[in-house]
């Protein structure tokens, strides 16, 4: 048993559910009980779906374990080809119907409909959401595609793409363009549109292009072996990035690179005099494996920032993000908890955070401005507007949402200058912004319990208390003087000042923080 | 005094029964706002990985302060019997308490997974109750979608409470159902003018309330799915006030006289107490309403607020009822409202989410009330739809939030109507 106030991931079948919402022409009849149908609302609210997910749910109830469950599935299945007319339909069970055995797959095979059945095994008790999406596409592809001949000029598949993903809409349409320019076509994109009529016609494309090794590698892996087909290793998302899997398209197609660089405006927006104030801010990285990689890339060689930390909440990913942290000469953070996540923010008190709707909200409560690269998504992640991740134009809206949370560079200046003005402090925030920024920055140990009193007890596991988070206890070594000194510096610096002070104090073993300790520790960061 | 009941109501209407694809959220959804309520609850979920994700797209992301509710997940070991359940469960409640030492009332809420395996959350609750008393109260009850619809998790909730009460032998009212503090603030005070003090609130709002029951104990329900509160608080003793429910003028004034009546509140002071409110409720519905006459309305089952919601709507906002669909139909509860409800609309009780949508899609309705799976794929098919679930998530009850009730149906019509997304002719 384990604890959890917020997951990162759901259960496999919504995995799956992914899959079958973002195809068309399949059905999904899922032995489940009632209530598990809140997943539609996922589709038709966060991502405004304007239809029903194509899932039928057998909905059983206490009354019916009894009895025969079994039937109840047959007559569901039965129905819903009936109704719908998939031209192939995935069966499965979600934690429940896992419980009870009723063994859908094995059942719809008896039942000799017309059209392809596939059943599912998505062990709910051990796998999440990303598992299932990615077995899900797996299945499909291994059960409709076939070897055919190649078609006759060059194409590709693009693999991976799903409902509810991290603006994947848009990924394909940039994709698609920059894949048009080097005169390569797609050939089929799955599971994004297609129909399972789509997939048996996989195998006529030269290669394919793992878009979000999330949940298609296992699809790509598989169409290597049994299809000849390569894949990409590169995720184009960045300037660097998008350049790499371009080289990576022409040595794989043996075309030469073409990309239309007029419409990219990161490399000069980022050189240009205006993003000098961008030089070194401290950024914690967190997302699904895959994000957080192009983004600690993007953050480092492209805006010039400084990786304080970076982690993901996917397991099938620790390995490579443990490797990408060591390059970086950070500590990886590989958690689905929450609070884990929340800690290690507040410990190292980075200047921004790129992150999830989840660490957005922990930004929110500490008072650091926060830019989402990855799922969980949130309704505003799906904009009304064209804003892709991967590409030239990728990059471009990544510039633009990973500036706007920050306090612009002139702006910067005039608090530090002026910081007891009252309408234009650091108190009031960012002047673009709403007043999202806490006047008491809050920290994590009032975070862990927003709506209730915390004892100034130490924290087991993490070995704080309270009062020494919010530096104001009397185990603080600050003096009153050096104190004030601080409270001067505007908020999104203050973090950092409070930081580097503490540990030039500590490598010096100098007891107390009086002012000069505060201007030495100044002098000896500069930069 | 109220508005006089039609010649022939829906009491003893065929009730069209179904039974297929339920779209409807379990009652795990009701800790959503019963971990607001009850300040120092917290509510562990036994469950698993689909529970959690359940309550967090549901409440998710609109509530992040830290929630008084969390999820237990069960993994692998604990299905296999590898692990002693209810010594992770103890575990895990130890460390949730010695975080949150705010904490004087934990529940244990029982799942679909909790209870195919069957898992003995009572045992359990007994256990650490005996483990944390006198500081903390364990209780359990189930929300699993296999027993209970969304709503009837707060009916399983406040039924688990009532066995715990202490006895009292005062004469007293209890006001049973979970309802926004400024609602709940607003009913204690027109009781309170109608001379009724000792009014106690089930759920309160912290478990220190001094809320005890017994045989002279009566009770009135704000919430028509309560039927299982009902039954718990009369094997305590006390006894329930039948009435309609206190949505609209009528409703409200109904409600509030049939209270009235059991405590012998003479008419006169009655009227006086309640005319300026129900002038002013009354006005506000007229105004809100405005759109809504002569349209017609379909229910989806959601809450089991329908029959109390399609009676106002019929009577106070003149619409038309075409079918009310309801999880559940609990006669002993709404019977006053079928009374109030003229015969003409098809009662739909379970669901076949397909056959619904076959029949909503032929009567098209001007205004269809349905759950958010279903209320954009509606819209995309060019039907009005109001969300079912805000009927739960604001405040509706009593005379001074009768207009916005009315205004929650009006507001997709309106806004249907103000929009020109067309070319110009």
């Amino acid at each position: 048993m384990k604890l959890s106030v917020w997951t990162y991931e759901g259960p496999p079948h919504v995995g799956a559910l992914r899959v079958a919402t973002a195809m068309k022409g399949l059905h999904y009849v899922l032995h489940a009980p009632q209530g598990d149908t809140y997943a539609d609302l996922l589709f038709t609210m966060i991502e405004r779906r304007n239809h029903r997910p194509p899932v039928t749910y057998t909905t059983f109830q206490a009354r019916d374990l009894g009895a025969d469950t079994a039937q109840l599935f047959k007559t569901a299945c039965l129905a819903a080809y009936e109704r719908f007319q998939p031209q192939a339909m995935i069966v499965g069970a979600s934690c429940t119907a896992e419980l009870i055995q009723d063994d859908p797959g094995g059942m719809a095979e008896t039942m000799g409909l017309p059209v392809p059945v596939i059943p599912l095994e998505l062990p709910s008790y051990q796998r999440k959401e990303n598992f299932g999406a990615d077995e899900t596409l797996f299945q499909l592809v291994r059960a409709l595609s076939r070897p055919i001949d190649r078609s006759a000029h060059v194409t590709c598949n693009l693999i991976g793409p799903t409902a509810l993903g991290f603006r994947h809409r848009d990924d394909i349409t940039e994709l698609t363009a920059l894949l048009g320019d080097m005169g390569i076509g797609v050939n089929v994109c799955a599971p994004y549109g297609a129909t399972p009529q789509d997939l048996t016609r996989l195998g006529a494309a030269h290669f394919n292009v793992l878009m979000y090794p999330e949940t298609g590698e296992a699809a790509c892996r598989w169409m290597e072996r049994e299809l000849g087909q390569p894949y990409t290793r590169t995720v184009p998302i960045g300037v660097g990035a998008t350049r790499d899997f371009l080289g990576e398209v022409a040595a794989l197609t043996g075309r030469s690179v073409a990309l239309d660089e007029s419409r990219l405006r990161l490399p000069w927006y980022s050189a240009s005099v205006d993003s000098t104030y961008l030089t070194g801010k401290r950024v914690f990285i967190f997302g699904d494996g895959t994000h957080v990689a192009c983004a600690a890339r993007i953050a480092r060689d492209e805006m010039g920032f400084e990786v304080a930390g970076l982690g993901c909440y996917n397991r099938e990913q620790a390995r490579m993000i443990r490797g990408l942290a060591r390059d970086y000469g950070v500590e990886a953070l590989i958690t689905e908890d929450y609070l884990e996540v929340e800690s290690r923010i507040a410990e190292l008190a980075p200047e921004m955070i790129l992150g999830t709707q989840m660490e957005r909200h922990i930004g929110k409560r500490l008072g650091i401005p926060c830019a989402v690269i990855s799922a969980p998504v949130h309704v505003q992640d799906f904009p009304a507007r064209y804003s892709p991740q991967m590409g030239i134009e990728g990059a471009n809206v990544i510039f633009d949402t990973w500036v706007h949370p920050l306090v612009m560079g002139l702006e910067e200046h005039l608090l530090t200058m002026f910081r007891e003005d009252f309408e234009f402090s650091d108190d009031a925030g960012a002047s673009h912004l709403h007043a999202h920024a806490p006047s008491q920055p809050i920290r994590h140990a009032e975070l862990v319990s927003a709506s209730s009193p915390q004892p100034d007890t130490p924290n087991q596991e993490e070995d704080w208390t309270p009062k020494q988070v919010r530096g104001d206890g009397e185990n603080s070594i600050w003096t009153a003087e050096a104190e004030a000194e601080l409270k001067k510096i505007p908020f999104f610096v203050r973090g950092k000042a409070r930081r580097n002070t503490e540990s030039f104090a500590a490598e010096q073993g100098r007891a107390a923080i009086d002012l000069e300790t505060l201007y030495d520790a100044k002098a000896h960061y500069a930069r | 005094m109220s508005a006089p009941a039609p010649a022939t109501g829906c009491r003893d209407v065929p009730v069209l029964a179904e039974r297929g694809q339920h779209e409807v959220f379990c009652g795990l959804t009701g800790i959503i706002w019963l971990h607001r309520k009850i300040q120092d609850a917290f509510f562990l979920v036994v469950g698993s990985r689909t529970c959690a994700h359940l309550l967090q797209s549901a409440a998710g992301v609109m509530i992040f302060a830290e929630p008084r509710f969390g999820t237990a997940i069960l993994e692998e070991t604990d299905l296999a019997g590898l692990a002693d359940a209810q010594e992770e469960l103890e575990r895990e409640v130890d460390r949730l308490l010695s975080r949150r030492p705010d904490i004087r009332q934990l529940f244990l809420v029982g799942s679909c997974p909790s209870e195919v395996i069957k898992l003995d959350l009572s045992r359990a609750a007994e256990r650490l109750s005996a483990r944390h008393a006198p500081k903390v109260r364990v209780l359990n009850y189930s929300g699993s979608g296999i027993e209970t619809t969304f709503t009837e998790g707060e009916d399983a909730c406040l039924a688990a409470m009532a066995p715990a009460l202490p006895d009292t032998d005062r004469r007293q009212l209890i006001m049973v159902g979970a309802l926004p503090d400024v609602v709940e603030d607003q009913a204690l005070d027109l009781l309170s003018k109608l001379g009724i003090e000792d009014v106690a609130v089930l759920p309160a709002r912290h478990a220190d309330s001094g809320l005890a029951v017994g045989p002279n104990t009566v009770f009135a329900l704000t919430q028509p799915f309560l039927g299982g509160t009902l039954a718990a608080l009369e094997r305590r003793g006390a006894r329930h006030i039948p009435a309609p429910f206190p949505f609209g003028e009528q409703g409200t004034t109904a409600w509030l006289a049939a209270v009235a009546r059991e405590f012998g509140v003479d008419q006169a002071h009655f009227d006086a107490v309640t005319a300026a409110p129900r002038a002013r409720a009354t006005r506000a519905v007229a105004q809100a309403a405005e759109g809504l006459r002569d349209k017609s309305v379909f229910f989806f089952p959601d809450s089991q607020l329908e029959i109390p919601l399609a009676r106002f709507l019929t009577r106070e906002c003149g619409m038309r009822a075409i079918e009310v669909g309801a999880p559940y139909i609990h006669r002993g509860v709404v019977g006053p409202e079928l009374d109030l409800l003229a015969e003409g609309p098809l009662l739909a009780e379970g669901q076949d989410v397909e056959r619904q949508l076959d029949r909503c899609r032929a009567a098209r309705p001007d205004l269809t009330v349905c759950g958010l799976g279903l209320a954009n794929p509606l819209e995309a098919e060019g039907l009005a739809t109001k969300w079912a679930v805000e009927l739960v998530f604001t405040p509706v009850h009593f005379y001074e939030q009768a207009g916005d009730l009315a205004g929650l149906f009006s507001r997709p019509l309106r806004r249907r109507a103000a929009l020109r997304l067309e070319a110009a002719e």
